[in-house]
């Protein structure tokens, strides 16, 4: 079966990161992982993968900020015509540093916010942060970016969904993604602090349901499920090894940024095949592709 | 905080073609697409494959023209065209792309 068409690569270009958040989806090891690949690996990957008919580039983490030759990636992004979208924390940013990432050809912002309430913001992040993170916020807007703000949902925060969404608005996000707690790595090592229960869950939905119709045109509300409690998992991001890839700090190609815990399954690392052999061939990303790995008789 | 109240929603939708200036949202953008020969419309969540007239649509959503003033625009670009048919598939995609938030107002 030949390979896909892929359209959008998440680039995990760092694990490092100035917060701890509790819900981290990098890996528990993440800090045995310091191996990252350099400038001249990233903007061949970024090259490779246009090539391939990527589209879209997400600069991911950890935290992408503290990579200094950020300016460098999103300028090879955008010679390449690739969609670039930053995904950050927003700590580690400043006036100066987003006009100069604008400047480059940077397109979105798109900045995680913990909480509405200050301590509660500050316990689930384990830094101090608020406060910067709001006025990173308006300083996005004000250097012209659309803004994406993108809030975890856990037990904390889950009843201030309707304060969550006013904020958003009055900080002038068009859009506002609130996605439940995805348990697995550091969330699944927290779980017991951070699992909802179900009369949050859907309290939370009929607020979210309730506002869409009023932010209609200014901003755009998305819910992401708690898998936990939906009636069927959620199929794998609709495009595992399909339409999306993610390569982690270290090189390797991932159908989805928690795969490298699959046992059994192979990935390999841009900084011994290249990109497009890695995307025909994988072993990982084919095991993802067509029905090879069906068992008789639900194959035929 | 602008909001719309759904009633007004509900005059908006009733009469669209007077009052709806679309404009493009600013993290949307048309790219020419090398591998299909053809226009998508990026944004951070997804692309979308677009047909022969939707970049053209696209391009009339600065903002300034009415739905009327983009189908008046494109019946004079394809000679042939019905223009209710026109106005109809024009009113059909922009509200699909406003309910994905690809539109301000």
């Amino acid at each position: 079966m030949p390979a896909p068409r892929p359209y959008t690569l998440v680039a995990e270009i760092t694990y490092r990161c100035p917060l701890r958040c509790l819900y981290c989806s990098n890996p528990v090891n993440f800090h045995e992982m310091r191996n990252e690949l350099s400038t001249e690996q990233w903007v061949r990957t970024f090259s490779e993968a246009d090539d391939l008919g990527v589209v879209q580039v997400h600069l991911s983490g950890g935290e992408p900020v503290v990579r200094k030759d950020l300016p460098e990636l999103i300028r090879h992004a955008r010679s390449r015509d690739l969609y670039t979208n930053l995904i950050t924390g927003g700590t580690l940013l400043n006036e100066e540093k987003l006009r100069l990432f604008r400047d480059c050809g940077l397109e979105h912002i798109q900045l995680s916010l913990q909480d509405t309430d200050r301590k509660a913001a500050e316990l689930v992040a384990g830094v101090r942060s608020y406060t910067k993170k709001l006025e990173i916020a308006r300083l996005i807007k004000q250097v012209g970016f659309p803004l994406t703000i993108n809030v975890v949902l856990h037990r904390l925060n889950i009843e201030h969904v309707p304060a969550l969404i006013a904020q958003a608005a009055e900080l002038g996000a068009q859009r506002l993604e609130l996605a439940n707690t995805q348990y697995h790595a550091w969330a699944q090592e927290n779980q017991t602090a951070l699992m909802p229960t179900r009369a949050q869950l859907d309290q939370a939905e009929a607020v979210v349901l309730e506002a869409r119709p009023r932010y209609q045109g200014t901003m755009e509300i998305a819910y992401v499920k708690a898998d936990y409690y939906s009636d069927y998992p959620k199929p794998c991001m609709g495009g595992w090894a399909r339409n999306y890839m993610v390569i982690i700090p270290t090189g390797e190609v991932l159908p989805c940024h928690a795969a490298h815990v699959i046992p059994g399954l192979h990935f390999d690392s841009v900084r011994d095949r290249s990109l497009t052999t890695i995307w025909a061939e994988s072993q990982g990303l084919n095991a993802f592709r067509g029905d090879a790995w069906m068992q008789e008789p639900c194959r035929s | 905080m602008a909001t719309i109240s759904e009633q007004q929603m509900g005059e908006r939708s009733a009469d669209a073609s007077a009052i709806w200036r679309p404009r493009l949202s600013p993290k949307a953008r048309l790219r020419w697409d090398e591998v299909e020969k053809r226009y998508m419309l990026v944004f951070p969540e997804a692309a979308l494959m677009l047909n022969e007239t939707a970049p053209e649509i696209l391009k009339l959503c600065d903002g300034e023209h009415t739905i009327e003033g983009i189908v008046d625009s494109l019946v004079q670009r394809f000679v042939g065209i019905d223009r209710e048919a026109m106005k109809e598939d024009v009113t059909g995609f922009l509200t699909r792309i406003r309910a994905r938030g690809l539109l301000e107002g």
